[in-house]
């Protein structure tokens, strides 16, 4: 019966989108303001069945429910009760369903919490996303049923990709699916804004908390995908270029344009149309995402199944979504007022660099990840890895680094170019001073650039707070200082990992040391161990560092379910980086291979990336509290 | 704003959709295409794997005989698997030379004692040179060079028994 209630409950929503959608479009067409009352609470309901099938399907992986056909092809009964969890989004349909139960879920937030926008623009909002609800709805109940039921039901399971078996699955996905999914959001208060006409401050300030979640959720759930790669993949990398990665990396890119184009919009009233255009781009570049990872038009490591029919039905949504959208714009933008206008040396002209930079890089990651598509048409076979995506984009986010150093310290409206530069001495003097330090160990240029240009960026990014009283500094400007640190600590890491990085491939005999940077490794044996649904081949390695000793575990392990073995790799966390170790396979003469690296200050690249959404919730908390205190006291008044 | 570059946003999308659909209409490629045929060998040369055989160099290649260029390695697992049927492309008078990849000396003699020995010459490519260069992206893989030092034809993975016969063939009609 949980099968059942799930599907039912599918369909209510669905039912129900499509009613949000109708009372959304007859409260705007004919101005029934009492049809448009009604909007708000049926998203809500909208939402909570949406989570509602999400919790039964979760249920029934718990269960392991063998007369389900999606628990049958990618669960197994002897599952740790984590992947069983867990796995309910680890397939296609139940990341489909996930994917869904955010967008419900974020529409009834929206109808729930948001109460600055004007009221017709809020209808027209909710109705923009019961479309694109329906469209998704449609998707699961047509071609990719989650509850679908296998009679007669199978004995056990097939199992889960034992690389997914990581605590990593229970929060990645979900992370990045909310910052996905959360722009939505954006996408709908774009089209609903451009229905009603009404694109200006206050539009910008009531969508700018939205941006804010989804931008937070999307660098966390990055971070944590790139970690897991990083330790469970086993090959040392924390970034690999995958069509997936890009993907996530898309979105975020367009959604960071938008935060910082949106304040313009909030502070200044400028940048009207770039901003209603970005908000359309960031949700699209999600949708584009989902498309090429749920299609299988492209090879990767994210493409649980490779179904043309399935890729063709969101390829259709995308055309009506996207391009309708786009049509919107066109249509309905030259009927919006232009916004002020503003000195190109100033905080807006500062931000709209960084817009101008941002992009140039979505499209670099873009045309990089569609060309292979581009050139398989011309029946040309090539992949574009990481020799073009660094050269290209590499330059390009370097430049972005040193506008986003002296954006903060700039005047709005109009500044002066002398007083500019006066301001940026401490931060040019550490990007120089560290340059010439840099000299002489000699990184490779990027790695030069970037390691000077992160010492800028950090003096910098604080340079804000200089001589102002730190207790009345509004909570935003903390967010944005820390959330600017972060890139600079995240652009240290990545430029340290690529050039100090050592790496040793060795074979040794037990008790046989090896060097890597400053650890000698000794293997003292191996080992087998038991766990709940593997065995594994387990190394010790004694690793010393001067008078330090410790002992690490890399594995070499077996599933039975499905039959695959996995590199558990051990890292071994020091304050100036980290060693990481993984165990290879055994030759005829009684060696193992030990792959060895040493990285130093690669775990930077990730905790910059937590400071990043540390900053943004501090910057969201502010600017809500901000705005709840500009409510009240209006309503005071 | 000019009333038609607002629709410039649209006319993208558009281009990057019919670009994308007929991604999606294209059947996928099942086969590795060779980059190598009709190319020449590329200039190399390797000094000796094993005491009392020649290391191997590219003007092997063009003195007018074809000949097999097998890419291998003793602790490559499919390359014991191949091994008789190189055997047998011997027997049938295919002269065959190799590159060992990543290997040391004794590993390979070791391997030879072993698993039989086709080749001619072996040349040692310890950090994988000349096989980036020859286009291999693993062991093992077998080209199929004419006399005038051109590929011919290349084989990705071991050589099964049923493909025997047919590189017989092809470097006969490479003569």
């Amino acid at each position: 019966m949980i099968a059942e209630a799930g599907l039912a409950a599918l369909w209510f929503a669905g039912a129900l989108a499509a009613l949000q959608l109708a009372m959304a479009a007859i409260g705007i067409a004919r101005n029934r303001d009492d049809v448009s009352a009604a909007v708000r609470p049926v998203a809500i309901v909208q939402g909570l069945l949406s989570a509602l099938a999400m919790i039964l399907l979760i249920w029934l992986f718990l269960r392991s429910d063998m007369s389900v056909k999606l628990v049958v092809e990618n669960s197994h009964s002897a599952k740790p009760w984590l992947y069983k969890f867990a796995g309910a989004w680890g397939n296609h349909e139940g990341s489909m369903l996930l994917w869904v139960t955010i967008l419900g879920l974020a529409g009834g937030a929206v109808a729930i919490f948001e109460r600055t926008l004007a009221e017709r623009t809020l209808t027209a909002t909710l109705g923009a996303q019961a479309v694109i609800a329906l469209g998704f709805y449609a998707f699961l109940l047509f071609s990719s049923n989650p509850f679908a039921r296998l009679s007669p039901a199978a004995p056990d399971g097939l199992g889960l990709n034992p690389l997914l078996q990581d605590p990593g699955l229970a929060f990645h996905p979900p992370t990045l699916y909310a910052g996905y999914v959360g722009l939505s959001v954006a996408f709908s208060f774009a089209v609903g804004a451009l229905v009603t006409r009404d694109v200006g401050p206050a539009f910008a300030r009531a969508m700018r908390p939205w941006v804010l979640i989804a931008w937070i959720f999307l660098t966390l759930g990055i971070t944590a995908g790139s970690y897991w790669a990083y330790y469970e993949l086993g090959w040392g990398g924390w970034w690999f270029w995958d069509p997936v990665e890009n993907a996530s990396l898309m979105p975020w890119l367009a959604a960071t344009a938008l935060l910082h184009s949106v304040t313009v919009l909030a502070t200044r009233d400028g940048l009207r149309a770039w901003t209603v255009m970005l908000a359309v781009v960031a949700f699209s570049m999600s949708m584009i995402g989902t498309f090429l990872v749920r299609s299988g038009i492209l090879t990767s490591v994210h493409a649980f199944a490779v179904d043309p029919e399935r890729g063709a039905f969101i390829l259709a949504l995308l055309a009506i979504y996207i391009g309708g959208a786009l049509a919107l714009f066109a249509a309905r933008i030259g009927t919006v007022r232009a916004g002020t206008t503003f000195d190109p040396v100033s905080r807006e002209g500062g931000l709209v660099a960084n817009n101008l930079l941002l992009s140039v890089i979505l499209g670099i990651v873009l045309i990089g990840t569609l060309y292979p598509i581009v050139a398989a048409s011309f029946g040309v076979q090539l992949s574009v890895g990481p020799p073009f995506f660094n050269k290209a984009a590499g330059p390009i986010a370097l430049l972005l680094v040193a506008v986003m150093a002296a954006g903060p310290l700039l005047r709005w409206r109009r500044d002066e170019g002398r007083a500019v530069i006066a301001r940026m001495a401490l931060p040019i003097g550490a990007t120089v001073a560290a340059a010439i330090t840099l000299m002489f160990v000699w990184p490779g240029v990027l790695a030069w650039a970037g390691l000077s240009l992160a010492a800028g960026l950090a003096v910098a990014s604080v340079a804000p707070l200089w001589k102002r009283n730190l207790r009345r500094t509004p909570l935003f400007t903390y967010g944005m200082v820390i959330a600017h640190l972060g890139i600079a600590v995240s652009l240290a890491g990545m430029a340290s990992d690529s050039a100090f990085t050592q790496e040793t491939l060795v074979a040794v005999r037990a008790g046989e040391p090896a060097r890597v940077g400053p650890y000698q490794v000794t293997l003292d044996g191996i080992s087998p161990v038991i766990g709940d649904n593997w065995s594994a081949l387990e190394a010790r390695l004694s690793v010393v560092r001067g008078t330090q000793a410790r002992v690490l575990h890399p594995q070499l392990r077996f599933f039975a379910n499905p039959p695959t073995s996995t590199n558990e790799s051990a890292i071994l966390t020091a304050l100036d980086g980290q060693l990481y170790t993984v165990l290879g396979q055994p030759d005829a003469q009684g060696r193992w291979q030990l792959r060895l690296w040493w990285k130093p200050f690669v775990t930077l690249i990730w905790f910059g990336g937590v400071l990043i959404a540390l900053g943004g919730m501090l910057s969201l908390i502010g600017r809500v509290r901000r705005e709840r205190r500009t409510m009240l006291r209006a309503e005071w008044a | 704003m000019k009333r038609v570059a607002l629709w410039a946003p649209l006319a993208i999308f558009a281009l990057v959709f019919v670009v994308v659909i007929s991604g999606l209409v294209k059947p996928g490629e099942t086969v590795v295409r060779s980059a190598m045929v009709g190319k020449p060998v590329p200039d190399f040369a390797l000094p000796a794997m094993v005491p009392g055989k020649p290391g191997l160099s590219a003007a092997t290649f063009r003195q007018g005989q074809p000949r097999l260029l097998n890419v291998f390695a003793s602790w490559c697992v499919p390359c014991i698997a191949e091994a008789p049927q190189l055997l047998r492309l011997k027997a049938a008078g295919v002269p065959i030379d190799a590159i060992a990849v990543r290997d040391t000396g004794t590993a390979i003699a070791g391997f030879l004692a072993r698993n039989g020995d086709p080749y001619a010459r072996i040349g040692s490519d310890s950090a994988s040179r000349v096989q980036m260069a020859l286009g291999s992206s693993g062991v093992p893989e077998t080209f199929v060079v004419d006399g005038r030092g051109i590929v011919v034809k290349q084989i990705i993975g071991d050589i099964r028994p049923e493909q025997v016969d047919e590189i017989v063939q092809a470097v006969r009609a490479a003569r």
